[in-house]
């Protein structure tokens, strides 16, 4: 089975996102770039279909700067097969132009299915698996927790968490986008062998800018700033009466909620 | 350029390949997920956690610088180096036990065994499915090996083909007890130290645990009895004659003990950070005091020169160029200040400090054993004097 993940370099959730001095973007010296967590879902899910197919290979397709290759050979380390990296060096993309670039560069790769993340932590945009999928004209669904080969291994059969703690099961008949959510299956650790492995395993690169083909972002950033940061809350000491009677005041006074 | 996922001062990120680097984050995930949330648990009950031992070999960290064709990871030194610096910051115990399996019962069969002991046990070996241990040690024979009073002679003298009966008795042996086979080092009739493979199960051939440890808990100490234990010649290493063979062993496990030391150097020094910004006394962090920031500039400053002064004995190792003398000094450089700043961590932990809600207690009691064994510090001193001065003072 011939399998695709679209995966992105995002910062680590953890890492304190800094705003360049002049505001026109975030300042990316200090941020440690992993795997989009919930890309990492998909790759582990890609890995386990291909299993459960009995064979095949599972592409890793990225659109990002030079740096994305480390952690697309954390996928090849993971057991991805090959990758392609478009070149999004000097282009500025929103999630249109993204999908539009995605779409064009897998064409020819046939897949029969895709994975991707539910959405990429760093922008929350939600957008690109979606506009993909149209630009494609391939169903998608979202957010994908369990997945499953159908029996005459053409469909794959997917739960979806929907309100109320429901879940939906829904089956699909490839090709199609599936976009993980957490589910039950943790991704796997690389093992050293698979590390050692990766940095023979092929990265296909191309251009965003000849793929894009006049298509131009339908957003724009306009400016960049950090919320406002929290004032130092207030802290009342003395008994209890009376810090009761001035927190009414102050409630009434100063904050003006009562 | 990726990054280690770990204290870094001066970036020696810069000095390590892309692999080198993801073994580290990788490594420090598992030791994370897996060791992390279980280790205090097997400390307070003095448990070793065997079921991590096939997860680690399913991942390729047992005999991980031994080549592929025997299921191994084939990994360079600096790799391995890195590899152990995650899982002392996870447990000295998780540590040891990757440390014997490789280094001192992988590497061994590796090195000198016959090519039918190396297909035999290398790939169980390295899964994890079986668990070595390595008997040099012996009660009275700690420092100094070649006094050795196990003997291994032969059953029948007039046959080259003869099997061999051992005796003998070995101490503080690491995985003894859960060991399916034990490399035992025993002085043959003509006085050569020998190396066997002793199963599990022979007749005579016993391991209890020794009990009672206050450090590295989560490992199991064993002691070896050898009662008329009948081995096979097949099981002799072929080419181990003299101490040397067993030594060669030992330069590869501290070898990796000096990244080792440093990992548990970090987990301290982490703890001690965390812990000075997010503790207030006298209404502001203790690590705006003085003091406080003394110890840790100190701290970091001593892991950043262990760091370099692993790496380097790294690449010795790979251009196989490194001296036994240049291990003496990593082992026992980075076992001493693994040791200072684990105590200086305890103090700026204050009564924490001696809690196991926090690590660094099992690291400051796990560290005493690491000082000790695979040569004590005051060894690879004389090593390192007999160097120098070209008079071994131990002789």
């Amino acid at each position: 089975m011939k399998i695709g993940v679209l995966l992105k370099q995002t910062p680590d959730t953890e890492t304190k996102i800094k705003i360049k001095p002049d505001g026109s973007g975030i300042d990316e010296s200090d941020i440690k770039w992993v795997i989009n967590p919930y890309d990492e879902y998909g790759v582990e899910e890609a890995l386990r279909l291909k299993d459960a197919a009995g064979g095949g290979e599972v592409v890793v397709v990225t659109a990002g700067s030079k740096r994305a290759v480390d952690s697309m050979r954390q996928a090849l380390a993971m057991g991805a097969d090959r990758g392609i990296r478009i070149d999004t060096e000097g282009v500025s993309l929103d999630s249109y132009t993204t999908a539009v670039i995605l779409s064009k560069a897998i064409q020819s790769e046939n897949f029969e299915v895709l994975f991707a993340g539910k959405q990429a932590v760093d922008d929350d945009c939600v957008q690109v698996a979606q506009m993909t999928a149209t630009a494609l004209d391939w169903p998608c669904i979202w957010p994908a927790e369990h997945i499953e080969l159908g029996a005459d291994k053409k469909s794959v059969v997917v739960t979806r968490p929907v309100a109320g703690g429901i879940k939906e099961i829904m089956e699909m008949t490839l090709p199609g986008i599936l976009c993980c959510d957490k589910g039950e299956h943790e991704p796997r650790y690389a093992s050293l062998p698979g590390i050692m492995k990766a940095k023979s395993k092929p990265i296909a690169e191309l251009k965003a800018a000849d793929l894009l083909a006049g298509e131009t972002p339908k957003v724009t950033w306009s400016g960049f700033r950090l919320p406002p940061e929290r004032k130092a809350g207030k802290i009342l000491k003395g008994e209890p009466e009376a810090v009761c009677a001035e927190l009414v005041k102050l409630l009434r006074e100063e904050a003006k909620v009562i | 350029m990726p990054q280690l996922n770990c204290t870094d001062f001066l970036n020696i990120s810069e000095l390590l390949s892309e692999e080198e680097i993801e073994v580290q984050r990788m490594a420090r995930d598992f030791t994370e997920k897996e060791i992390l949330p279980i280790i205090t648990k097997h400390t307070r009950e003095s448990t070793f956690p065997k079921e991590l031992f096939p997860k680690m070999g399913a991942l390729g960290f047992l005999g991980a610088t031994l080549p592929q064709e025997y299921g191994c990871a084939g990994l360079n030194n600096v790799a391995y180096g890195l590899l152990m610096q995650e899982l002392e910051r996870g447990d000295s115990s998780m540590r040891s036990a990757a440390s014997v399996q490789g280094g001192l019962v992988m590497y061994p069969i590796y090195a000198y065994g016959s090519e039918e002991q190396k297909k035999k046990w290398l790939p169980l070996l390295a899964s994890g499915k079986k668990i070595g241990c390595f008997g040099l040690t012996e009660p009275d024979f700690g420092s100094n090996p070649a006094g050795m009073l196990s003997r291994a002679k032969k059953k029948n003298s007039h046959s080259t083909n003869s099997g061999w009966i051992l005796n003998g008795t070995k101490m503080w042996i690491t995985n003894g007890t859960i060991a399916d086979v034990a490399v035992v080092w025993a002085k043959n009739e003509a006085g050569k130290i020998n190396g066997f493979l002793v199963e599990k199960g022979m007749k005579g051939f016993s391991a209890p645990e020794m009990k009672g440890k206050f450090s590295l808990r989560a490992s199991v100490t064993s002691e070896l009895v050898l009662e008329e234990v009948e081995v096979p010649e097949e099981n002799r290493l072929p080419k181990a004659e003299g101490l040397k063979a067993p030594l060669g062993c030992l330069s590869q496990a501290r070898y990796g003990i000096a990244w080792g030391s440093l990992g548990l150097a970090m987990a301290c020094y982490e703890a001690a950070v965390e812990y000075s910004k997010t503790r207030i006394q006298f209404d502001k962090p203790i690590g705006g005091f003085q003091l406080t920031q003394k110890k840790l500039a100190e701290m970091l400053t001593e892991i950043t020169k262990g760091q370099l002064l692993a790496l380097q004995l790294g690449r010795l190792k790979d251009a196989k160029k490194i001296t036994p003398p240049q291990i003496s000094m990593g082992k026992m450089n980075n076992c001493a200040i693994a040791r200072k700043v684990s105590h200086v961590a305890r103090e700026i932990l204050g009564a924490n400090g001696i809690l196991d809600d926090y690590p660094v207690i099992r690291h400051m009691m796990n560290i005493e054993s690491v000082y000790t064994y695979e040569g004590t510090h005051d060894i690879h001193t004389l090593i390192l004097g007999e160097e120098i001065t070209g008079i071994a003072a131990y002789k």
